[in-house]
């Protein structure tokens, strides 16, 4: 297999820095204390372990997204955004919101997900069966901006304070207090989506030739669209429901593994995962153990991570044209 | 193996593309297609390769429709080398002629003979010192190498060249022609569209005219390549004479 060594030290290095991410935080709990019954180990078993999960799951399936959509729309540019599948697990989840029906726990979540497979439905009815790539983006850009219009409305149209507040600061996406349901509701999903995506990656190679040139060496152009709006949206759809909108990460990662792994897209696919979970397991630590008084949104770091990165990029881009 | 169609119609956007069109091409020779802007050249191609279902009629090859078979065994039978030379990702050569092997290869990557494939492939097109450049880095004339040598990979029955001398300069030109031909000459079938009337009267041996979505005339070189048929399709007066090598020598030399 190739890249076998780049896998490994990625997985290697994601193994070490989930333990670190249970070790630390508020308080450092020490591996000897993990299997105990004291405290410590009701820390690590009941709120660390559950996280850190969670944090892996969702950013391998963010990587892997945004890893898929480059490759499926031939643009280094893209992310798992641009199908608007997020946008529309968010408007679902502050719906739920909204209306205050989040006192249930899994009521958000499931609104989440059913945001996310009505966004899907609406865009296979915008872009149909013509497996038309401009056709597509545009319909998932359209799809995006309504469900973000409609997330505004809801926030200014909230009937309490409250609400607003809590709209507001669920958007900005955390793995503050995730637990074990959290868990078991998003990391099946996210699976399934990982396996939709994996599937696309010899296709994706060929459409590196263009469409044509895939079609005539037997790549079902139509088939591998929808394995990647089933896959982007199970992945993004469970992130989202889990954790809110975490950006950039589905942008950076790819572009962090292929100097390693080098550009072929479906040599980027398994990197991006195990990279991208290392990403937000490790933000996720870091926003843990930082002295703020209210614990910093992941998804805030994430763009302030991520915002840097591009003028790094678009400075070597820069470079590279003159 | 005899590609072949039959009453073939296709119909954009109310526009009638081809008209129905029917015809032969023989494996072991290069047929070129020739026939002015918006004649239905490319059409025909896509047609050819299954990449557009016409309105009616039917492409057969070696007696099965061409769209009863499935993806990766059409891909197997008709190799098709796109007008426009795409490569979207750095990678490299050898990487780029791999993707040849798609339709021969399974899910878990390329046996054997797969890479040996790649290897006569890039042998015959002098790709073999390219094999780790980048893609994107190459020249305009190690590019189109390449992307020939990625169609050959595939060793299909037919080649598929839709204008594949666009933006070579003539030594370029040469070698890709010279390579399409020693293909056809191992006994496989070679279609390729061309503009270029002197390229064409040299390499061809068998030509198709095509104008306003109908065929005009094919047959053999000889029979096809002359002033009257010439001054129909282009509405150009073309000189005919005979190069030093013996060749048919084709010039146009003004417009009708």
């Amino acid at each position: 297999m190739r890249n076998l060594r780049l896998n490994a030290l990625l997985a290697i290095g994601l193994v070490i820095a989930m333990l670190l991410s249970l070790a630390a935080g508020k308080v450092w709990v020490s591996p000897v204390a993990w299997l105990g019954d004291d405290l410590g180990a009701l820390i690590i078993m009941e709120l660390r372990l559950p996280r850190t999960v969670l944090g892996a799951a969702i950013g391998a399936a963010l990587g892997m997204a945004g890893a898929t959509m480059q490759g499926y729309l031939r643009n280094p540019l893209a992310d798992p955004g641009v199908f608007g599948v997020s946008a529309s697990a968010a408007l679902g989840a502050v719906t739920s919101l909204y209306f205050g029906y989040a006192v249930t726990a899994w009521l958000l979540p499931a609104f989440a997900l059913a945001g996310a497979g009505i966004g899907m439905g609406l865009l296979a009815l915008l872009a149909g069966r013509s497996g038309s790539l401009i056709l597509f983006t545009l319909a998932g850009v359209i799809l995006s901006s309504l469900a973000g219009s409609l997330t505004s409305l809801m926030i200014s149209l909230a009937p309490t304070p409250f609400a607003t507040t809590e709209i507001v600061t669920w958007l900005m996406g955390a793995l503050t207090d995730r637990s074990w349901d959290d868990v078991q509701l998003a990391v099946p999903i996210i699976a399934a989506g990982m396996a939709f995506l994996f599937a696309t990656g010899r296709s994706l190679d060929a459409l590196t030739l263009g469409e044509d040139a895939a079609r005539s060496m037997g790549v079902n152009i139509l088939r591998l669209q929808w394995f990647a709006v089933l896959g982007v949206g199970l992945t993004v759809g469970a992130s989202v429901a889990a954790a809110g909108i975490i950006g950039f990460v589905g942008l950076i990662v790819p572009h962090l593994v292929r100097p390693f792994a080098g550009h072929q897209p479906s040599a980027v696919l398994l990197p991006s995962a195990l990279a991208g979970a290392l990403l937000v397991v490790g933000a996720d630590s870091i926003v843990r153990i930082l002295p703020s008084v209210s614990e910093l949104r992941l998804g805030i770091a994430m763009s302030l991570l991520g915002a840097p990165f591009f003028m790094a990029l678009l400075f070597k881009m820069h470079r590279e044209l003159s | 193996m005899l590609l072949s169609f039959e009453n073939l119609s296709l119909t954009l956007r109310g526009r009638k593309i081809l008209d129905q069109i029917s015809g032969a091409f023989q494996p072991g020779r290069v047929t070129v297609i020739l026939g002015a802007n918006g004649a239905g050249k490319s059409s025909l191609l896509s047609c050819l390769s299954g990449l557009r279902e016409p309105k009616s009629g039917s492409v057969t090859i070696d007696d099965r429709a061409l769209l009863s078979l499935h993806g990766k065994e059409r891909g197997r039978m008709i190799g098709l080398l796109p007008q426009r030379p795409d490569i979207h990702w750095n990678v490299d050569v050898r990487t780029i002629v791999g993707l040849g092997r798609l339709p021969h290869s399974g899910r878990w990557g390329m046996s054997a003979a797969d890479h040996e494939a790649v290897a006569r492939a890039m042998e015959a097109t002098d790709c073999a010192d390219l094999a780790e450049r980048k893609a994107m880095r190459l020249s305009g004339g190690e590019q189109g190498r390449v992307l020939l040598a990625r169609v050959l990979a595939g060793e299909p029955q037919w080649l598929l060249a839709d204008e594949p001398l666009a933006s070579l300069d003539p030594a370029h030109q040469f070698d890709v022609l010279e390579r399409l031909k020693n293909y056809a000459a191992a006994g496989k079938g070679v279609i390729v569209v061309l503009h270029d009337l002197t390229q064409a009267a040299r390499f061809a041996d068998d030509i198709m005219v095509m104008k306003d979505g109908a065929i005009l005339a094919a047959g053999p070189r000889n029979e096809v390549m002359t002033a009257e048929i010439m001054a129909q399709a282009y509405g150009v007066e073309v000189q005919i004479g005979t190069s030093d090598t013996g060749e048919p020598l084709v010039v146009p030399v003004r417009r009708l």
